[in-house]
C-alpha cells in the first residue's frame, strides 16, 4: 500500500523525525470532549451535592450531557491509534508507569458511575413509562427497571442517598479524569511548551468553564425548542459559575506563561518567536482576547448592572459560545502548538490540517457534534426537565 | 458563660484529636503505598525478565551491557551510516524518517549564528536527487566557513528512557543488556513515546502502524556482529561494544576520552557517549 505522509514545513533546525507531526487535531478534540464531561458534571454536582437550588432546571441535563460526551471520549483516540484493534492491550496489560495506561480504567469507571447515577435519577420515570406503555419502547423501559418497580417514599429515600453518594464520588472522578488528561501533557519533559506543573490544573479549570458554558447554551436552546421561558435565576447561576471559574483559568494560564518566560530556560527564544509569530492570532487573539477576556468582561458587566431579561439570555449565550471556542483553542494551542515548537529549541514547524480523512477537520467536527446527537436521543428517552427526575434533596 | 463553654470545648478537642489520629493513620497508609509505588513510577525501568540464557540459548543478555560512542571529530558526513541503517533495518524509504541521522553544524566567518541541517533538508535532498540516497549539498562553497563539524545521532538507549516510561502497554521496553526495543506485535500506535523522547529518535512507521526506532541492530549484536552503521563507517566515528568488557572498543573510548551525553539535564542517562561536540549540539 502506498503510504501518504504529510510533511510539516519548518524553519530553523528541527530533528528530521519531527517533520511529521504525529498528534493530529483528534488529540486536541479528545481533551476537549473530556473537559466538557467534567464541566457538565460540575454543574450536576453543584446542585446534587452542594444544593445550588437555582441550577435545578439543568441538573439532569448536565448528567445526560456528561454521559453523552463521555461515551464519545474514546473515539478520537481509537481513530488515531495505529492499531485500534489492540487498544485493549493498555487495559489488559497496563504499563503502570504510563500516564496513558490508566485511561481505560478511569473512563470505564466514570461511564459506569454516570449510568448508575442516571438510572437512580430516572428510576421513577422509567417505572412510570414501563407501566404505562405497551409498545416496544415500553419493553425497553421494563428492561431498564431491572425488575425494581418500588417507588415508595422509603425506596425514593434510598435512591436519593445513592444519587448523593454517586454525585460525591463523581466529583473527584470527573475532575481526576480531566486533571489526569492535563498530566499526560504536563508530565512530558521533552517539550518546554507542555512541561509545566500547572498543566493539570489549567486543564481542569478550562474544562469546568467549557462544560458550564455548554450547559448554558444547551439550556437556552432547549427552552427555545420547547417554547418555554428561560429560568433567568438558573441562567444567572450558570453565568456566575462561568465568571468565577474563568477568572481562575485566566490567572493560571497567565501564570504559566509568565513562569515560562521569566525562567527563560533553553529554547525560550524560539517560544517567544512562536507566540509572537504563528501563535499570535490563535493564542493571544482567539483564545485569550476574544474567547476569554471578552466574555469575562461582558459577564462582569451584566453581573454589575444586574442585567436581566432577553439581554441576559443573549449575553450569557454569546459569552458561553465564546468560552466554548476559547477552550477548544486552548486544546489546539497546547496539543498542536506543542508540536510546532521543535524539541531542538531551534526551529518551528507548521501543522497542516487536512479537511478530509480519518484525522481531518471534518472528522473533528463530526466527533465534537456527535455527542449532541446522542444527547438529543437520550433526552427523548429520559426527559431531563426537572419534574421528571429524582433529586438528591427532595 | 465560661463554664458552659468547657464541655463543648473538650468535646471539640477530643474530636480534633480523633481526626488527627485518623488523618495520621490515613497519611501513613497513603505514604506507605506511595513509597511502594513511587520507585516503579519514577522512570526507573525494571528489566523485562530474568533468566539464564535469554533471549536465545546462544545469547545470554545478562552477560552484556551495550554502549555506543560517537567521535564527532572523525565524522566526514558521508551518510553511509544512514543508508546502511535504512537498508539493514527496512526503515521507510523516505527523507523524513530515520533511525539514525547526521547533523551538520557550520559557523560562517563574521556570523554569530550556527547553521544546522541534516540529510533531510530540502536543499540536501535536491542535491542527492533522491529520497532514498543521501548526501550533504555543498551549500557553503562560496562562503567563508569559520568552523564546521558533523554529529551523528541515533537513539540514546537511555538507562531511564522516557519512551518506556510513557508506553501504555509495555510494548516498548529496555532489555537486560541495555537496549530499548519496540515489540511491533504489541504496540498500539498511540505515539506517546514519539512525543516523550527528548531526542527526536522515534518516529511512527506508517507501513507497520507502530512506533519505530534504532535497535543498535539488536539482531546483529546478539550474534556478535556490529550495528550496520558502525560496520560501514569509513572513519571509525561510530564505536560500539560491551561496557562489561573493559577492553571493548566502547570501554576504551569512554576511558580514553572526556565523553559527554546529550541533554543530560533530562535525567534519562543516555548510553550514547559523545566526543568533540560543541555547545549548540543537543
Amino acid at each position: 500500500m502506498e503510504t501518504v505522509l504529510h510533511f510539516a514545513p519548518y524553519t530553523g533546525w528541527v530533528y528530521p523525525n519531527e517533520t511529521i507531526i504525529e498528534w493530529s487535531v483528534l488529540i486536541a478534540v479528545y481533551p476537549y470532549l473530556t473537559g466538557l464531561v467534567a464541566g457538565a458534571f460540575t454543574v450536576s454536582s453543584l446542585y446534587q451535592v452542594f444544593g445550588f437550588e437555582r441550577l435545578r432546571p439543568v441538573a439532569h441535563l448536565a448528567l445526560l450531557t456528561s454521559l453523552s460526551f463521555m461515551i464519545f471520549v474514546p473515539t478520537p483516540l481509537l481513530l488515531h491509534l495505529g492499531h485500534p484493534e489492540r487498544a485493549f492491550n493498555s487495559t489488559i496489560t497496563p504499563h503502570l508507569t504510563s500516564a496513558m495506561a490508566m485511561f481505560g480504567f478511569f473512563a470505564s469507571f466514570y461511564v459506569a458511575l454516570l449510568i448508575l447515577e442516571g438510572w437512580f435519577a430516572y428510576r421513577p420515570y422509567i417505572v412510570e413509562q414501563a407501566q404505562k406503555r405497551s409498545d416496544l419502547l415500553g419493553r425497553v423501559y421494563r428492561v431498564m427497571t431491572l425488575g425494581s418497580y418500588d417507588v415508595s417514599e422509603h425506596a425514593m429515600r434510598i435512591d436519593r442517598k445513592w444519587i448523593f453518594a454517586l454525585a460525591v464520588i463523581g466529583i473527584p472522578a470527573a475532575h481526576g479524569l480531566h486533571g489526569y488528561v492535563g498530566f499526560m501533557y504536563g508530565s512530558l519533559k521533552s517539550r518546554e511548551w507542555w512541561s509545566s506543573d500547572l498543566m493539570p490544573v489549567i486543564f481542569l479549570f478550562s474544562a469546568i468553564i467549557s462544560g458550564v458554558s455548554l450547559l448554558a447554551v444547551l439550556y437556552v436552546a432547549s427552552c427555545k425548542l420547547r417554547k418555554l421561558a428561560v429560568d433567568l435565576a438558573c441562567l444567572k447561576g450558570l453565568a456566575y459559575t462561568i465568571w468565577a471559574f474563568i477568572m481562575v483559568a485566566l490567572v493560571l494560564e497567565g501564570l504559566e506563561f509568565a513562569n515560562m518566560v521569566y525562567k527563560g530556560r533553553e529554547g525560550i527564544d524560539m517560544i517567544m518567536q512562536y507566540v509572537t509569530g504563528p501563535l499570535l492570532v490563535p493564542y493571544f487573539i482567539l483564545q485569550f482576547a476574544i474567547g476569554a477576556i471578552t466574555p469575562f468582561l461582558w459577564l462582569s458587566y451584566m453581573i454589575w448592572r444586574g442585567t436581566t431579561g432577553k439581554a441576559l439570555v443573549v449575553g450569557v449565550t454569546v459569552c458561553a459560545c465564546l468560552v466554548l471556542f476559547s477552550v477548544f483553542m486552548m486544546r489546539w494551542n497546547v496539543v498542536i502548538g506543542g508540536q510546532e515548537i521543535s524539541k531542538t529549541g531551534k526551529g518551528l514547524l507548521s501543522y497542516h490540517l487536512p479537511f478530509w480523512g480519518k484525522e481531518g477537520a471534518l472528522m473533528a467536527i463530526v466527533l465534537t457534534l456527535a455527542p449532541l446527537a446522542l444527547l438529543f436521543g437520550l433526552t427523548r428517552l429520559f426527559p431531563p426537565w426537572a419534574e421528571h427526575a429524582t433529586h438528591a434533596h427532595g | 458563660m465560661k463554664n458552659d463553654d468547657q464541655p463543648s470545648l473538650s468535646a471539640r478537642r477530643a474530636f480534633l484529636a480523633k481526626l488527627g489520629g485518623a488523618a495520621t493513620c490515613a497519611g501513613a497508609a497513603v505514604g506507605a503505598a506511595a513509597l511502594g509505588v513511587m520507585p516503579s513510577v519514577a522512570a526507573k525501568t525494571e528489566p523485562a525478565a530474568d533468566g539464564a540464557s535469554f533471549p536465545t540459548k546462544d545469547y545470554d543478555w545478562t552477560k552484556h551491557q551495550w554502549g555506543f560512542g560517537v567521535d564527532a571529530t572523525k565524522c566526514i558526513g558521508c551518510l553511509r551510516c544512514v543508508e546502511a541503517c535504512k537498508a539493514e533495518n527496512d526503515v521507510p524509504r523516505n527523507a523524513h524518517q530515520f533511525r539514525t541521522w547526521v547533523e551538520r553544524y557550520v559557523h560562517l566567518e563574521g556570523g554569530d549564528q550556527v547553521h544546522i541541517d541534516s540529510q533531510q533538508d530540502p536543499v540536501n535532498i535536491e542535491a542527492s536527487g533522491s529520497e532514498t540516497t543521501f548526501r550533504f549539498a555543498n551549500r557553503y562553497k562560496d562562503a567563508k566557513v569559520y568552523k564546521a563539524f558533523f554529529v551523528p545521532k541515533l537513539c540514546n538507549h537511555c538507562t531511564h528512557p522516557s519512551c518506556v516510561q510513557v508506553c501504555p502497554t509495555g510494548a516498548t521496553f529496555r532489555t537486560e543488556d541495555g537496549v530499548v526495543l519496540v515489540d511491533e506485535t504489541y504496540c498500539i500506535g498511540c505515539r506517546y513515546c514519539v512525543q516523550a523522547c527528548p531526542y527526536g529518535a522515534r518516529f511512527f512507521n506508517e507501513e507497520k502502524h507502530v512506533a519505530d526506532k534504532c535497535t543498535w541492530c539488536y539482531h546483529r549484536i546478539t550474534k556478535g556482529l556490529q550495528p550496520a552503521c558502525v560496520e560501514v563507517c569509513p572513519v571509525g566515528a561510530r564505536i560500539f561494544g560491551d561496557q562489561k568488557d573493559k577492553q571493548s572498543p566502547i570501554s576504551l573510548f569512554i576511558r580514553n576520552n572526556r565523553v559527554q551525553v546529550l541533554k543530560a539535564e533530562m535525567g534519562n542517562a543516555p548510553n550514547v557517549y559523545y566526543v568533540g561536540i560543541d555547545k549548540e549540539v543537543n
